[in-house]
Order: structure tokens, then C-alpha cells, then sequence
């Protein structure tokens, strides 16, 4: 059996965890998935579609919010009672986070961003190195494999299965282990709109906006395509733009319908997070930046004039 | 207030990666060397932090003895010493990188009050050593952080999230990763490069263990690279462009 943990944010599944699914499913043996704190019960109707026939609800008092020490010991609870062959988990920060915590746990080799799981003695895996630019085989000597499935590794594909069967468990939380929990959250720097890894469309700018008032023109061409902005990292570590934004091996990890990337050059790092994206537009004076070989489609220019220009004759076509 | 900074020797590679003829490692010939960024904002923290409490900053690294130029750099910033684990420069998978440092962090006389690492590494992306150091230590560990402050020994972290800004706070001793973004790493001064020359470095040996993730070859990810299609230069090419973002239905 494969145990897979779906992450959620209160109660809001993550998309990549379906991935992990689907790569759990490839494995050729039963699926469960693990999720932590009730509030993920509700997902027991998109993990059975996905292929897992139970649904391990973690309950417990004081797993009311992200507490990744606390998800470690409720896997560890959950491997000893059930000994699947491998726990899988989204290749997001979360999931490996919460995936290091159980190897921590267990003292277990743990490989993190894999592409390929094959299952054996010792296990193998195709796990991604240097920012996606290296794939490293590695054999995994243990009897459980704790691994992490790549991000967009995978498509996600449905097993059209019914719901899965909940079973709750609580897990014998120590104090140590929700002794770091998120005390409150404000969302002061996403807009409260569609966030990166869940937007259709994305308009990226980088050094080549100039400055953080060059970003009203990215916004307003995000909006009128119902996308989100993005960014490179000099643009946040500049201040322009909130981390929220960021694309990227150190950001977020995306692959949108269209990816437009205004005035990036194209920094392995920002490459690492945005070559999935379907079809990728490249607006840049340098017809030398590396982005351009990622891109499908480019216009060598300004973007300070093109941009406008985009705009205006996107909303004249829209009439 | 004593802090420790864990650091590792990074090449740094630019545009492409080239391999070693065994296809074990990236070939560094030509390569410079240095730490993450995240770690550069890693030791800019310690070193604020000792100058607004007093104390001691102490780095860790375990790598090949050339890893010395590495800490000396970072010594140059303001850190009071560091320790090397000397290894024969092979690459030491996480559990054993891990349980190197916990040995050589339980045999420093001081306690260190806070631990920090950078949010990941360039190289390897393991994700995990900072969670094992954590567990052994029977630590508390936020990660991911992305400003902090800490006060009557509580670290106030707050980590950004794909929703928000999140609020944490841990009472010391404490482990914590961050990201760049943190503060602004400073400069090595011309004294302080001077005086980093002088500072202590103590080398350490560990023997290897026997890899359970065991790094069989390394391979060049396929590249996606497509070569764009170029529709043209500035304005003039905003027509063609909007007639592929009818085709693939963006509006």
C-alpha cells in the first residue's frame, strides 16, 4: 500500500497533492492518503476520485492549523499502524517539510523531489537537483520509501473513484510537537484574488519593469486576462513586489495556460519555476536572454511600450 | 546571545552545468565557490543580532578543507569563529550530513540560543537536514522565515505563504531556516576581512557513513529548452501577438 499525504490549507486541498495521487496510483498498488486535522474530511470526495480508497483523518486538539512537527508524528503513527511500502507527498515546501519531519522521526532516508519512484530493494528514484538543471538516480535504502513528488512531474489524472471511506485517528501528540504553530495570519500582501499556483494566466516583470510604480501595467494586463502577477526574485529582493509573487526555484513553483514574462531575463532559478507553463510569451530587449529558449513565443522590445500597447488592443478585440 | 549559522561550500554555476566523466558530480574546474544566498542573509542575521545583544556568532560547515575560504568570507562579516567537519569531499547524503553537525554542535561548549540555516541549498535539495539537526536536538524549528525579531528570548518569525504573511513565535533555544529577503547582507569592510584572516577556525574530522540515499549518477535534466518564435520587435508586434493569444484562447 502507498500512503499519500494530501495537503490542505484550512480545509482548501492543494492541487499538487493530486499529482502525488496520480504518481501513487502509477505505482501499481492500493492508495490512502493521510490528511491532517478534520477540517480535511471534506476532501475524502476529490481523494477517492483521485484513486485512494480510505481517507486517515488526523484529529487532534491541537492540530488545528499548519503544524508541521505535529503532521510528522501523525504519519508516524499512522506508518507503524498500517507499514505501507512508501509515503508520498507533493514536492511543495509544505509537503516536504512535513515529509522530512516523519523521516526525522523514524531516522529514514527521505528523497525529496522525484520525478520517477520505482519500488524495490533498495528503491530507486529520479529526484531533481539544482534547481531542476540535474537529475539525480539514487537508490533508497530502507524499507519504507518517503519521497516527494516532483512539482508538475505528474499530470493529474482522475481514477473517476467514488469517495473515499473517512477513518479518523488521533495521534499521540507530544507538546514539542505544536509548540510552532501559526499564531495569525493576514493576507496584507496577496490581494485575496487567485494565487499564483492556481491562476490560468500569469504576467511576470522583472529588473526590466524599474521600478515598483512600472508594475501597474502588469497588473492592469494580468486582470484584463483574469491572471495574477508575478515576479522574479531581484524584483522582491529589490521590494518592488511582495514574496507572495515570486516565481521561481526560491518562490513558487508554477505552470500556468500562459506565462508572459515581461522584462526577465531568465535566471536558472526563475526557469526552474515557470518551464511548465503552457505556452510562454517573452517580452524583452535582449533577444540574447536565456529566457527566450524557454519561450514560445517572443517580442524583442520595451515593455514599457509594448505592454500598453498589448493592452489597449487586448481590450479593443474584447470590443 | 549565542547564535550559530550553518553554511555549506556551494560552486557557483551560472548559465550551464557540466559534468564530471564519472557523472557523479558537476564538474568545478572553472567554477568559483561560495554559500547560498539564503545563507548569506542567514549569517547577516547572527551577525545583527550579536551586535544589538552581545554574544557570539559561531559558523558551522561540513565539507572538504577548502570549504575554509567559504567561512572566512563569512567570518569577514562579523562572525567571532567557525567550525569545518572536514570531509574527503565527497558528497555526504542528509542523514549522515545531519548527524555530523548534531555531533559537532553537542561538542561546542556554548548552547547555542538559536540555530539558523539557509530555507534550502543550491545543490541538492534535500529539504531536510535543518528537520533532522531539529529532532536530534530536541528543538523547536520554524522555517521558511522571512523576517524576524527576537525579544526577552522569544524569536517572533513571521513566514510567507502562498495566502498571506503567517506569525509565528518559539521561545529559545530554537532552530530557524530562512529565506532571502530577510535583511540586506552586508559587505565584507576591509578590517573586517583583516581581522577574519586571524579568527579561529577549528577543523574537525567525522568518518563517512554508509549513504542510505545513495547518489548513484547525475544526469542533465532534458532541457525544455522550445526557441521562441519571434513575432517581431516592440509595439509594432503587438498585432501578432494578440492573434496567438486568441489561438490559445486567453481572452
Amino acid at each position: 500500500m502507498i500512503l499519500v499525504l494530501v495537503d490542505h490549507d484550512r480545509g482548501e486541498l492543494d492541487q499538487l497533492s493530486l499529482r502525488a495521487l496520480t504518481a501513487a496510483r502509477k505505482l501499481g498498488q492500493d492508495v490512502e492518503a493521510i490528511v491532517i486535522g478534520k477540517e480535511g474530511a471534506a476532501l475524502a470526495g476529490i481523494v477517492g476520485e483521485y484513486g485512494a480508497k480510505v481517507l486517515h483523518v488526523a484529529t487532534h486538539a491541537n492540530l488545528t492549523d499548519y503544524t508541521p512537527m505535529a503532521s510528522g508524528r501523525a504519519l508516524k503513527d499512522l506508518v507503524e499502524k498500517l507499514k505501507p511500502e512508501a509515503v508520498l507527498a507533493a514536492g511543495s515546501p509544505r509537503g516536504n517539510e512535513q515529509l522530512a519531519h516523519l523521516a526525522a522521526f523514524l531516522d529514514l532516508p527521505m528523497a525529496a523531489e522525484c520525478s520517477e519512484i520505482t519500488l524495490g530493494s533498495p528503491h530507486h528514484v529520479l529526484r531533481a537537483r539544482w534547481a531542476g538543471n540535474l537529475i539525480e538516480s539514487a537508490n533508497v535504502h530502507a524499507d519504507l520509501l518517503i519521497a516527494s513528488v516532483l512539482a508538475f512531474s505528474t499530470e493529474p489524472e482522475s481514477a473517476n473513484g467514488g469517495a473515499a471511506t473517512v477513518a479518523e485517528f488521533e495521534p499521540a501528540l507530544e507538546p514539542q510537537d505544536y509548540a510552532v504553530k501559526v499564531l495569525s495570519r493576514d493576507a496584507g500582501e496577496s490581494k485575496g484574488g487567485v494565487t499564483l499556483v492556481d491562476a490560468k494566466v500569469i504576467v511576470s516583470g522583472g529588473r526590466g519593469v524599474g521600478g515598483p510604480e512600472g508594475f501597474g501595467q502588469i497588473e492592469e494586463l494580468a486582470s484584463l486576462l483574469g491572471g495574477t502577477v508575478g515576479c522574479s526574485r531581484v524584483v522582491t529582493s529589490s521590494g518592488w513586489r511582495p514574496h507572495a509573487e515570486q516565481v521561481g526555484q526560491t518562490g513558487t513553483k508554477v505552470a500556468p495556460d500562459l506565462y508572459i514574462a515581461a522584462g526577465i531575463s531568465g535566471a536558472m532559478q526563475h526557469i526552474a519555476g515557470m518551464k511548465n507553463s503552457k505556452t510562454i510569451v517573452v517580452i524583452n530587449t535582449d533577444p540574447e536572454a536565456p529566457i527566450l529558449s524557454y519561450a514560445d513565443y517572443a517580442i524583442i522590445g520595451d515593455l514599457h511600450q509594448v505592454i500598453p500597447a498589448l493592452t489597449s488592443a487586448i481590450r479593443q478585440a474584447k470590443g | 546571545m549565542d547564535v550559530l549559522v550553518c553554511l555549506k561550500r556551494v560552486p557557483l554555476a551560472g548559465g550551464t552545468l557540466i559534468l564530471t566523466p564519472d557523472s557523479r558530480d558537476i564538474e568545478t574546474k572553472h567554477l568559483g565557490f561560495g554559500i547560498s544566498p539564503h545563507e548569506e542573509n542567514a549569517v547577516e542575521a547572527g551577525v545583527q543580532l550579536v551586535e544589538q545583544m552581545g554574544g557570539t556568532l559561531t559558523l558551522l560547515t561540513l565539507g572538504p578543507s577548502d570549504a575554509e575560504e567559504q567561512l572566512r568570507s563569512q567570518l569577514a562579516i562579523g562572525a567571532t569563529r567557525a567550525v569545518l567537519i572536514e570531509t574527503d569531499g565527497q558528497e555526504w547524503d542528509p542523514q549522515g550530513t545531519a548527524a555530523a553537525l548534531v555531533d559537532a554542535i553537542n561538542a561546542e561548549e556554548t548552547k547555542f540560543d538559536l540555530i539558523i540555516f539557509g530555507a534550502e541549498s543550491a545543490d541538492s535539495a534535500g529539504y531536510q537536514i535543518h528537520i533532522r539537526v531539529a529532532h536530534a536536538l530536541n528543538r523547536p524549528i520554524i522555517t521558511n522565515v522571512k523576517s524576524m525579531k527576537v525579544e526577552n528570548g522569544v524569536a517572533v518569525c513571521d513566514r510567507v505563504v502562498a495566502a498571506g504573511r503567517e506569525h509565528y513565535e518559539v521561545a529559545l533555544p530554537a532552530i530557524v531556516t530562512v529565506r532571502d529577503g530577510l535583511n540586506i547582507p552586508r559587505y565584507p569592510s576591509v578590517p573586517g576581512r583583516m581581522q577574519a584572516r586571524k579568527k579561529p577556525v577549528d577543523m574537525k574530522k567525522a568518518e563517512a557513513r554508509v549513504p542510505k540515499l545513495e547518489k548513484v549518477t547525475l544526469a542533465l535534466a532534458p532541457s525544455k529548452a522550445k526557441g521562441a518564435e519571434v513575432l517581431g520587435n516592440g509595439a509594432d508586434a503587438v498585432p501578432a501577438l494578440v492573434e496567438v493569444l486568441k489561438k490559445i484562447g486567453a481572452f
